[in-house]
């Protein structure tokens, strides 16, 4: 991979054997991944799985035990200073000094980088009003788009963001999913650690699932949902509850439940089973309310590898 | 701006915006000299004598000794470092630049002191201002080192109090600052030897007063010469970005080393 390009099959991260220990604990044992440029790779998995360990060696944070690490062609741990230059970082918990303004750290950090200071960044994060502020007066939310627009400031091609919408409300997290997807059709590189499986679904192009240190899948969230059980829920309501009532039996479903006055089916066959209750309605003559089908989701298929837990 | 100037912008600030360093800076320093300046005047005259030059060595160990460790203790501490290092902060920023701007700071009140003094105390007329300005760079150099040493090192900002208080102390009891070295019975004036405080002011005495000492000064300015250098090499080497260990060869207690200098002076001496 040649120095500050993107690598065969226009790879702008690979990631070779990457082992890392922590004393005797192995917090990330020998995994493999490429990222393409301009792809948006969600790392998934619960506390301790690795996903931090990870990232802080593509950030040149920690020296990885043994494995082969490259962004751009530059490897973190020997060429930290022209990794900078093409990487921009939101740590998972990092601080400014309590009396630094927000447009003075835009320009402290801006001039580092040797880039003029992007004020427009901090409109779109919503931090305009904010720019005389003083880091301490900051919200937890506001601390973070602050992290994630200095990360952003001087137009790296790939961004490593850690738990990056953690302690966002609503708003901000749209605003910063719109910025995610804005710079990625410009062709940024995204690696996202997080443990909201609803962003991955969203933002991710592809997911690879962290367990105790060893990349357990990897895929298009689609690729990943479609490779579990797959089993699709069907929520059905009626007037008289007599799906509840009478718990008959649909074909094709694999578990029923009982919530709210709805019954709930995990089905193989999902048109199979809504035929079934359909007609089991009409002979019954009660009227339906409601219908739901809802596909397996990335958060379903990360339970269902996880199982349901921590790790450790 | 290119970075490194950005960055001595924002330290020069946070110096005056930030409470715990605007009092370390001025507030201390200059309250200090005020009161000691009315107090020791009646107490004892001779200080008179050494005013501007003790008063400038306690502005020194003020801003850089008291002002300096626990900025970088807190800042490695909350996380600041790491968000530099991933923003492309160098190290040797984070180390100088807070000692360059803490230095300007002292050399505002050291000028108040030395423009003052005369006037309000009776104090001596500086006799040679370059000397002053020599010593004065030197001693700041060689303090501040000690002071980001001391930052570096500790691994709270309790520890790193701990640690100024080792050297603040002794500095202002036995270093000459209110009592000349040469008055001290021989086992202190021996002791203080080791302080940066006792070479500062036989340095300003000498060269910016004009006075005669015991000790060469240019002697004394050798000394705290090595002594900053050896300190700073020992902070480069002894930095971590973080709270975790650095490994053997980066262990703490190698820090012992930047009064190497300072021994070396005291064995040499006699």
């Amino acid at each position: 991979m040649e120095i500050g390009r993107p690598g065969q099959n226009g790879e702008a991260v690979r990631v070779v054997g990457l082992c890392k220990r922590y004393g005797g604990d192995v917090a990330v044992d020998s995994i493999d991944f490429a990222v393409r440029q301009g792809e948006i790779f969600g790392l998934l998995g619960p506390n301790g799985a690795g996903k931090t360990t990870t990232l802080e060696c593509l950030e040149g944070l920690r020296e990885p035990d043994a494995g082969t690490l490259r962004i751009m062609g530059i490897d973190p741990v020997r060429d930290s200073r022209k990794l900078r230059n093409v990487t921009g970082v939101q740590l998972q918990t990092s601080a400014l000094p309590d009396s630094m303004c927000v447009d003075e750290a835009l320009r402290f950090f801006s001039s580092y980088h040797g880039v003029m200071p992007d004020y427009g960044l901090l409109e779109r994060l919503g931090l305009a009003e904010k720019r005389r502020a003083q880091y301490r007066s900051l919200s937890t939310g506001q601390k973070r788009r602050l992290t994630l627009a200095l990360a952003l400031a001087h137009g790296p091609t790939v961004v490593l963001l850690d738990e990056p919408t953690a302690g966002l409300d609503v708003g901000s997290r749209i605003a910063l999913h719109a910025v995610i997807q804005e710079l990625r059709s410009a062709g940024t590189t995204f690696i996202l650690a997080t443990h909201d499986m609803a962003e991955a679904e969203k933002l991710a192009d592809r997911v690879a699932i962290l367990l105790r240190g060893k990349l357990v899948v990897s895929g298009t969230p689609r690729e990943l949902t479609a490779a579990g059980r797959g089993l699709t829920k069907i929520s059905v309501r009626s007037e008289r509850a007599t799906l509840v009532q009478s718990g008959v039996a649909l074909p094709a479903v694999e578990r029923t439940a009982f919530q709210d006055e709805y019954a709930v089916y995990y089905s193989q066959k999902p048109g199979q089973t809504v035929t079934a209750a359909i007609a089991q309605l009409e002979a019954s003559d009660d009227p339906l309310v409601d219908l739901r089908v809802e596909r397996p989701s990335l958060e379903e298929r990360f339970l269902e590898l996880t199982g349901k837990g921590d790790s450790r | 701006m290119s970075g490194f100037l950005s960055h001595v912008s924002y330290e020069f600030h946070a110096g005056i915006r930030n409470r715990a360093l605007l009092l370390m800076n001025y507030l201390f320093p200059l309250g200090l000299y005020l009161i000691l300046g009315g107090l020791m005047a009646r107490l004892n005259p001779p200080f008179i004598e050494t005013m501007i030059p003790a008063m400038i060595v306690i502005a020194i160990l003020s801003g850089a000794l008291l002002g300096l460790p626990s900025p970088l203790v807190a800042a490695r501490e909350a996380g600041i470092f790491r968000s530099y290092r991933v923003n492309g902060v160098p190290a040797l920023s984070i180390l100088s630049v807070p000692t360059l701007t803490t230095v300007a700071h002292t050399a505002v009140v050291a000028v108040i002191i030395a423009l003052t003094a005369p006037t309000l105390f009776g104090a001596p007329v500086t006799h040679s201002w370059g000397d002053l300005i020599l010593v004065f760079g030197v001693t700041a150099f060689a303090v501040a080192g000690l002071g980001t040493l001391i930052g570096v090192i500790s691994s709270t900002p309790s520890a790193a109090i701990l640690w100024q208080q080792l050297v603040f102390l002794p500095s202002m009891m036995i270093g000459g600052l209110m009592v000349p070295s040469e008055m001290l019975p021989e086992p202190f004036g021996r002791i203080g030897r080791l302080l940066p405080a006792t070479h500062a002011m036989n340095a300003f005495t000498g060269l910016a007063q004009g006075r005669a000492t015991t000790v060469q000064p240019f002697a004394s300015l050798a000394v705290l010469l090595a002594g900053g250098v050896v300190a700073f090499v020992l902070a480069a080497w002894l930095f971590r970005w973080d709270s975790s260990p650095a490994g053997r060869w980066r262990h703490p207690a190698l820090a012992l080393l930047a009064l190497v200098p300072y021994a070396v002076a005291l064995i040499l001496a006699g």
